[in-house]
């Protein structure tokens, strides 16, 4: 499709919660500096595929994979990795936003501080927050506890703190789903600056979304990956009638 | 018929909601008239003795010729206690909790868990024997001028018997934390270890501090054990390798002495006893304090 090499490569890759595969052979590459949507019903596995790629799925009892990831081409589940390490590159935004019980400032320069990340603190929160199109609302309150946010500016502050670790690559689960459309257009556009420097995997259930920031779009169901491409082929020529009726179902 | 049968159902309630609410404005009673009693007898106390010379006097010998009533060595000998205690039960019972909640597999806590509940349950005479048989005879071992009666060998015992306790309630805590702050907090490369000191233990902050106010309580409260390590020696001192007297201990003496009732030595049971309440109650209101001004709220 391209000949770029892909920073991030999932080859037949299988996940089970216990016995059962919550996603199922699925060859996936994920291309540098480019947007990358997974789309699929509810339940088929997006959450599942996208915590595998920063190795978060360590963190639930029970679940094994099989087949591999490339992280620049060598396997990210290998022995002599580090999984801190490779989260310190593959950054991530959660479905659920869980801004720590600190202030909004301590939230955003937590992860920078422990890992004595260079520079000065202050600007990072800085930027990390005009980035997350959040400083304009929290500027004058940085001391203020992160739970005193509403549930989007919660979901932008921890967008922040994603950002604010520079990672290589940030995994973005539904990271729009609790913004009003405002918010979420300001999201979008900042997903276009990112582009320019990070890779970005995003998890959608709005196809319009998908269809405007993505490069590529994979679409998963029951687990299985039905259709990989580039994002206008997705949408405009699928080659499943299955993608198709998915995808034209939504835009309704 | 429904309006009928909803009718029946509301009289129930309201009696259920009298009894219950009896149960409170009795439980309320029953404080007000121990504080009354408290401190009324207290007040005749002080009718033969001053209040300076009982809060900063340095003898007390409300037993002996020449009888002296300065509780400050029976305040030196709790606060022996409750700083010994203190400083042995609080690290690791915290300790404990973290290697509970954060690293132990399923199976060991299913195992360990039951067993704290079960260490908490022993009666405190027993913790009171094993210190005069097994921990004092061990520090004697170590440091031969120690006497047979002594605070520290309390204190150890003490903060022994209250260890499972701090470590069940901190669990508690910490297990309360969302997982979803751990990932979080994962995600953004932390380690295992920075994951519970820098996010896990704050977040449960209140809930540690509410054992560790209650591990202190159950140390000034405790009477037989601390009676049996410490011995009845009101003494003013901070080291704690001397017999020393806490307030419970001393209550208990006079209680089970021939002292006759309305002798001034019976009133300093009432006395020592306010004190005993004001510090209990200081603590539980700079306890709180603490805990709102700390705490970390989660969601
Ligand atoms: N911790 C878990 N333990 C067991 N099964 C799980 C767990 N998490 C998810 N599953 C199962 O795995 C499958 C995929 O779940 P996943 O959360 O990845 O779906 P999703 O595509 O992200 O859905 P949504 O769009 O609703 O977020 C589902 O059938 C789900 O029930
Ligand atoms: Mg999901």
């Amino acid at each position: 499709m391209s000949d770029a090499v892909p920073i991030l490569n999932a080859l037949d890759l299988s996940i089970a919660y216990g016995k059962d595969d919550a996603v199922k052979n699925v060859t996936l590459p994920i291309l540098e500096k480019k947007i990358t949507a997974i789309i699929g019903p509810s339940g088929c596995g997006k959450s599942t595929f996208l915590r595998s790629l920063n190795r978060m799925n360590d963190f639930i009892d029970g679940v094994s994979h099989r087949g591999q990831i490339l992280y620049r081409g060598s396997d990210l589940y290998a022995e002599n990795v580090d999984p801190v390490e490779a989260r310190l590159r593959i950054g991530m935004v959660f479905q659920k936003a869980n801004p720590f019980p600190k202030s909004i400032y301590r939230n955003v320069a937590w992860g920078p501080g422990i890992n004595k990340l260079p520079g000065d603190p202050n600007e990072r929160v800085e930027t990390a927050l005009k980035q997350a199109a959040l400083w304009d609302e929290v500027s004058d309150r940085l001391n203020d506890s992160a739970l005193n946010l509403s549930g989007g500016q919660q979901q932008r502050l921890c967008i922040a703190r994603a950002l604010a670790m520079e990672p290589e690559i940030i995994l973005m689960d539904e990271p729009c789903s609790a913004l009003d459309p405002v918010s979420t257009a300001r999201i979008e556009d900042l997903l276009f600056e990112l582009k320019k420097k990070f890779t970005i995997v995003i998890v959608t259930h709005n196809m319009q979304q998908a269809a405007r920031v993505s490069d590529y779009t994979a679409f998963l169901e029951n687990g299985v990956l039905i259709e990989y491409g580039e994002t206008d082929q997705v949408f405009t020529r699928p080659k499943e009638t299955r993608t198709e009726e998915y995808v034209t179902g939504r835009f309704g | 018929m429904t309006a009928l049968s909803r009718k029946s159902i509301r009289w129930g309630e309201s009696i259920l909601e009298r009894v219950f609410f009896l149960c409170a404005f009795l439980s309320v009673i029953t404080t007000a008239v121990v504080i009354f009693i408290l401190i009324r007898e207290t007040l005749i106390f002080f009718e033969s003795v001053s209040v300076t010379e009982f809060l900063f006097g340095t003898r007390w010998t409300p037993l002996l010729e020449p009888k002296s009533y300065g509780i400050l060595p029976l305040v030196a000998g709790t606060a022996l206690i409750v700083v010994g205690v203190a400083l042995l039960a609080l690290p690791i019972g915290v300790a404990c909790a973290v290697f509970l909640s954060e690293y132990a597999s399923a199976r060991a806590r299913s195992i360990i868990k039951p067993t704290l509940e079960i260490l908490a349950g022993i009666p405190t005479v027993v913790y009171g024997f094993f210190a005069l048989t097994f921990v004092t005879p061990l520090i004697r071992n170590f440091i031969p001028d120690t006497q047979v009666f002594n605070a520290a060998s309390a204190a150890i015992v003490v903060g022994i018997m209250v260890l499972p306790m701090v470590a069940s309630l901190c669990d508690d805590a910490l297990r309360a934390v969302p997982q979803s702050l751990r990932h979080g907090a994962y995600s953004l490369g932390a380690t295992s270890f920075e994951v519970t000191t820098r996010v896990v233990v704050p977040a449960g902050l209140s809930g540690i501090f509410a054992a560790f106010v209650l591990a202190v309580s159950r140390a000034i409260g405790e009477t037989m054990a601390v009676t049996l390590a410490a011995g009845a020696t009101p003494n003013l001192t901070l080291n704690p390798l001397e017999s020393i007297q806490t307030m419970t201990a001393y209550i208990v003496q006079v209680s089970l002495g021939d002292t006759p009732a309305g002798s001034l030595t019976y009133q300093t049971l009432f006395a020592v006893a306010t004190v005993l309440f004001a510090t209990t109650l200081i603590l539980n209101i700079f306890g709180t304090w603490i805990m709102r001004r700390f705490r970390e709220v989660y969601e």
